[in-house]
């Protein structure tokens, strides 16, 4: 089977097994700490020696967590927020109907970002909202101020929840919006759609920019380091649009790298070179490097789609998440 | 080198958790359904996805509340069309998986139903983990008749449904029960309609029912020609129609009494069902192209078909079903020896061209 991938030079040895007992639905890194997101109520901290330890934060499912390297913060069909560190975790918002977290987000300054519905919250030094004209499909926050983008049916509002009295900037295109990241250096925000495509506008101008050709929804996007692309799911090759000039990806053909048989599920960008973990539908895990394609071999296809991956800050850590539990920590130092 | 795999690993089940529409217009009895499908000791659970937290409030059960929101795909198309929220919802209910057996969602009176089931068909992470039942309309015995001349919702909500309750039913006369239930068959002959007061039915009769399923696409008979219920009507066209008969055939006209006579017949003025069949064979690089066209150009007024079709050459039976422009199919199973090979196909919709699709089917005989 082309997929196991047999002449590949393989990592696969380097993993520390974590026995997850549960779904597994995100991964991120708190220090040299690996923390898996489960399916419902808990984190699972592994540290490196292989010590693992589970820490309840919701009281059901948990529908969206997203990290700084310095915390975790969650949000659950509880009502609640909950922002964790290695020690401790501490319910920073209930919301007061109870309605489900949908959406978190992190920003410069410890900026925290939730919605609930079509209600968007920003807590900065104090606490805003805003209603967006539907659900909110995703949070942003951009790299500098108190500025937050929200993805929503027929485009994205970018809210200064500090100005009330400003206008929020719309930007406008058709469908349902579904996800948002903006670029490392604040120029560019790309959301993911209903349909298999990502629809970008350049901030200073509005200009739109579509990216097409997916076979599925793309439910994962990452910047590489630097923003020079961004790495994405959504098709059985790991897609890679270029951001390397101010047009971003107008005009420029992107990368297609790793063909597999299954679909790519999850991306997670190396923090210091260009360097993409993907992770398929079919279990398996490489690691590809940009500039040549070449691939090493970091986890091998199992039973279960691969839902999370996360690189430590240093990038010597690799945490891998699948849908049926089976997690793991690859050393690669 | 020998890769460990956790002993702990959850199974991942291949089974997609079913889902059941319930429609129904203002006041027809959806939420007494729904607490009677909650209340009863049938050892389940459910969760539920409603639009208003209202008199439900069954412990065991997970209730969400929803907004329906209705958003169109961005391919041009005003009929391919999602319930945003639904795909959001029921993501989040996928994680807790293995805490409830079926999911049940209660829409507005005032909803169409097909956004909903389309949301099925056209959200991959929503096909792969959960499938559409059914979809089940809730109709008032008393109303129904006043609501299908001014409230295009209603209509829409009984051409869609798979199973429909006429609810109420003690409400009404015996022959205002027997108008109701003729102007639902005007409309949607296929349903599987059931009389009910207070919604008072078995549940099997409402969960589990399969109907999207292309494995499950066994018959098109229309539901009143299998005669159950209708005995009342049987005797009385029998004693008046068919005394000549009486004797030498009582089988056959038994049947007959149903096709032409055990009803009253309506047509309704702008929706209506066309059914087509041939015992030749199709051709398949004719039929599924003229197919595919034809959903898209209609696609907005056609709700619902379903097709059994015998391809020349192919010993299989292909089946197929769709809702508005979107379509599913694929081979079933092999012809049975003793199975007469024959292609039907029913639609369901708004102003059809039925002498077009007539003729079109036609064309498509190899």
């Amino acid at each position: 089977m082309s997929d196991a991938r047999s002449d590949t030079i393989s990592v696969v040895e380097r993993t520390q097994h974590v026995a997850a007992g549960a779904a597994i639905v995100g991964a991120h890194f708190l220090g040299r700490t690996a923390v898996f997101v489960l399916g419902e109520e808990a984190l699972l901290f592994a540290e490196a020696g292989g010590d693992v330890r589970r820490m309840d934060v919701h009281g059901g499912a948990i529908l969206a967590a997203a990290s700084d390297g310095a915390c975790i913060v969650s949000g659950g069909d509880d009502g609640n927020v909950v922002t964790t560190d290695v020690g401790s975790s501490r319910v920073l918002s209930t919301d007061p109907k109870h309605r489900w977290i949908d959406h978190v987000a992190l920003g410069p300054d410890g900026a925290v970002a939730w919605s609930a519905g079509k209600t968007a919250f920003a807590q900065g030094k104090a606490l805003h909202t805003f209603e967006a004209p539907s659900t909110v499909g995703g949070l942003a926050f951009l790299p500098k101020g108190f500025r937050l983008a929200i993805a929503h049916y027929n485009g994205a509002t970018l809210w200064f929840p500090n100005a009330p009295q400003a206008e929020p900037e719309k930007l406008e295109w058709k469908g349902s919006h579904l996800g948002a990241t903006v670029s490392p250096n604040g120029h560019f925000l790309v959301t993911t759609m209903q349909e298999p495509m990502l629809h970008g506008w350049r901030l200073a101008d509005h200009r739109h920019m579509r990216m097409s050709g997916y076979a599925a929804r793309v439910t994962s996007l990452v910047w590489t380091v630097g923003g020079r692309w961004l790495a994405t799911s959504g098709s059985t090759q790991l897609i890679l649009c270029p951001f390397q000039t101010k047009d971003g990806p107008i005009g420029q053909k992107p990368r297609l790298l790793a063909p597999a048989e299954h679909r790519v599920e999850v991306v997670a960008c190396h923090p210091k070179q260009d360097i993409v973990a993907a992770g398929y539908g079919d279990g398996l895990v490489l690691l590809v490097r940009i500039e040549d394609g070449a691939e090493i071999l970091a986890k091998k296809p199992g039973d279960a789609p691969v839902i999370a991956l996360a690189w430590s800050a240093d990038g010597t850590l690799l945490a891998f998440g699948t849908e049926s539990g089976e997690a793991g920590v690859i050393d690669l130092a | 080198m020998s890769e460990q795999v956790s002993s702990e690993k959850v199974q991942v089940s291949s089974e997609k958790i079913p889902v059941t529409v319930l429609t129904g217009y203002l006041g027809a009895g959806k939420t007494t359904l729904l607490n009677r499908i909650l209340s009863e000791p049938h050892g389940k659970k459910y969760a539920v996805i409603v639009n208003e937290f209202g008199e439900i409030g069954i412990d065991n059960d997970l209730i969400v509340g929803a907004d329906e929101e209705v958003f169109e795909m961005n391919n041009g198309c005003i009929c391919c069309t999602v319930r945003g929220d639904l795909v959001r919802i029921l993501d989040g209910l996928m994680r807790r998986k293995g805490k409830f057996d079926a999911i049940i969602v209660e829409t507005t009176g005032l909803a169409d139903p097909a956004p909903v089931a389309q949301t099925f068909f056209i959200d991959e992470n929503v096909g792969r983990k959960t499938r559409l039942d059914a979809v089940v309309t809730v109709a008032d015995a008393r109303w129904l008749n006043d609501r299908l001349k001014d409230a295009p919702e209603a209509k829409n909500q009984i051409a869609f449904a798979d199973v429909i309750l006429i609810n109420k039913t003690d409400l009404v006369s015996l022959d205002e029960l027997r108008e109701v239930e003729a102007r639902i068959r005007g409309i949607n002959p296929y349903a599987k309609v059931h009389k009910t007061e207070r919604a008072m039915i078995p549940l099997k009769e409402v969960l589990g029912r399969n109907a999207f399923d292309l494995d499950r696409i066994l018959d098109l008979e229309p539901e009143f020609l299998e005669g159950d219920g209708h005995d009342h009507d049987h005797r009385h066209d029998h004693d008046h129609g068919h005394h000549h008969d009486h004797g030498h055939d009582h089988h056959h006209d038994h049947k007959h009494a149903h096709h032409h006579r055990g009803l009253k017949h309506y047509h309704d003025e702008d929706m209506q069902s066309i059914s087509l069949r041939s015992d030749k064979p199709l051709d398949a690089d004719k039929f599924l192209p003229w197919v595919q066209d034809l959903v898209q150009k209609e696609g907005p007024n056609i709700l619902r078909c379903k097709g059994i079709l015998a391809f020349k050459g192919d010993d299989e039976r292909f089946v197929f079903q769709g809702v508005h422009m979107i379509l599913d199919g694929d081979h079933q199973r092999p012809w049975n020896k003793d199975e007469k090979r024959e292609s039907r196909i029913i639609f369901i919709g708004r102003n059809l061209p039925g002498k077009k699709i007539a003729e079109g089917f036609e064309s498509c005989i190899a």
